[in-house]
C-alpha cells in the first residue's frame, strides 16, 4: 500500500505565468518518457523481478516517480494561473484548453493522451532492467531539451532536481542488473525452461 | 518572503530527501555500514523535525502523525501543489 505525505519532494514556487512553457513540461507528466509512465513501468515490473536488491529498487524508484509526477503537476498548475485568452492563443496551449481547461491531464507536449504503450513489462528480469536504464536516459534527455526553453529560475530549479534524479536512478538500475546477472549465472535449476509459463523463479 | 513554517518544512524536505537517496543506495549496497549508520542518524533527526512541524503546523500524513487529533486538520489548506504553500530554495 501507499501512504500520502502532504509535502512535495522538492519545493515549487513559480510567480510568473507561462502557458507556452507549461505545454512543453506537460510531456513529463503524461508523455512517452514522463513520470507516470516511469512509475507504472517499475511498479508493474516488480512482480516478476528476482533478487531482493532489484525488487526493492523497482519498488522504491517506482514510488519516488509518483512524487516526481506531483512536482510536474504542480509546475504545470502554477504556470497556467491567471491566463488571458490572448496569452493562451499566443502560447499554443489554446487547443489543450478547449479539451481540458486548466485541468492537469496526462498528455504529451502535443496533447496526445498518455498510453501504456509507452512502457513495457516483459516478465524477464534482465530485459526489464535494460528497459529501465534506457527509460531513465530518455527522461534525462527530455529534461535537457525542456531546459533549453526555460528562462525562469523558479522553473529551472525543480526541473534541474528532477533531471539529476534520472541519473541516480540509472545508476541504481545498473547495479540491480549486476545482482540479477550474478543470480542468473549461479542458478543451478532453470524452471523457466521446463515450464515457460512458470513464475516460481521470482521466489520471495 | 519566507515564514518560519517554510524553514521548518525545508529542514524536513532536506532530511527526507537524504533518506530517499540513501535508501536507494542501501538497496544495492545493503552491507555498507557507514551508509546505514548515516541513514539511522538522519532518520532520527527527521523524525524530531517532523514532530516539531506537525505539532505547530498540522499533519503531514493522515494515517499517522504527531499532531493533536482532537480535530480533523488533514483537510486544511494549503495543499503541496499550491504556490502559496511553497518557497524558493534558491531565490534568484
Amino acid at each position: 500500500m501507499w501512504i500520502y505525505e502532504k509535502k512535495l519532494e522538492y519545493p515549487v514556487k513559480i510567480k510568473k505565468t507561462n502557458p507556452a512553457l507549461a505545454k512543453l513540461i506537460l510531456t513529463q507528466y503524461g508523455g512517452p518518457d514522463g513520470e507516470i509512465g516511469a512509475s507504472l513501468r517499475y511498479l508493474s515490473q516488480r512482480f516478476t523481478m528476482i533478487t531482493p536488491q532489484a525488487k526493492a529498487t523497482l519498488n522504491d524508484i517506482g514510488t519516488e516517480e509518483l512524487a516526481h509526477l506531483e512536482i510536474i503537476g504542480a509546475i504545470v498548475h502554477q504556470l497556467t494561473r491567471d491566463m488571458t485568452p490572448e496569452e493562451l492563443k499566443k502560447s499554443g496551449l489554446d487547443a489543450y484548453y478547449v479539451d481540458h481547461g486548466v485541468g492537469i491531464y496526462p498528455a504529451n507536449a502535443s496533447g496526445d493522451p498518455f498510453t501504456a504503450a509507452y512502457l513495457q513489462s516483459t516478465g524477464d528480469p534482465k530485459v526489464d532492467l535494460y528497459e529501465n536504464m534506457a527509460a531513465e536516459e530518455k527522461a534525462r534527455i527530455t529534461y535537457e531539451y525542456i531546459m533549453r526553453f526555460i528562462d525562469d529560475p523558479d522553473v529551472m530549479d525543480p526541473i534541474r532536481f528532477l533531471r539529476e534524479r534520472e541519473i541516480v536512478h540509472f545508476q541504481r538500475f545498473g547495479e540491480s542488473l549486476m545482482y540479477v546477472q550474478e543470480e542468473l549465472a549461479n542458478q543451478k535449476v532453470f524452471p523457466i525452461e521446463n515450464n515457460p509459463c512458470s513464475n516460481k523463479n521470482c521466489s520471495d | 518572503m519566507r515564514y518560519e513554517k517554510d524553514f521548518e518544512m525545508e529542514k524536513i524536505m532536506q532530511l527526507d530527501f537524504a533518506l530517499v537517496d540513501l535508501g536507494l543506495y542501501l538497496n544495492t549496497h545493503p552491507e555498507d555500514d557507514y551508509a546505514l549508520n548515516l541513514y539511522n542518524k538522519i532518520a532520527k533527526k527527521a523524525d524530531m523535525c517532523r514532530m516539531n512541524y506537525e505539532k505547530n503546523f498540522g499533519p503531514l500524513c493522515s494515517f499517522r502523525s504527531y499532531c493533536n487529533t482532537n480535530s480533523w486538520n488533514w483537510i486544511n489548506n494549503p495543499w503541496p501543489w499550491s504556490e502559496k504553500s511553497n518557497f524558493n530554495l534558491n531565490p534568484a
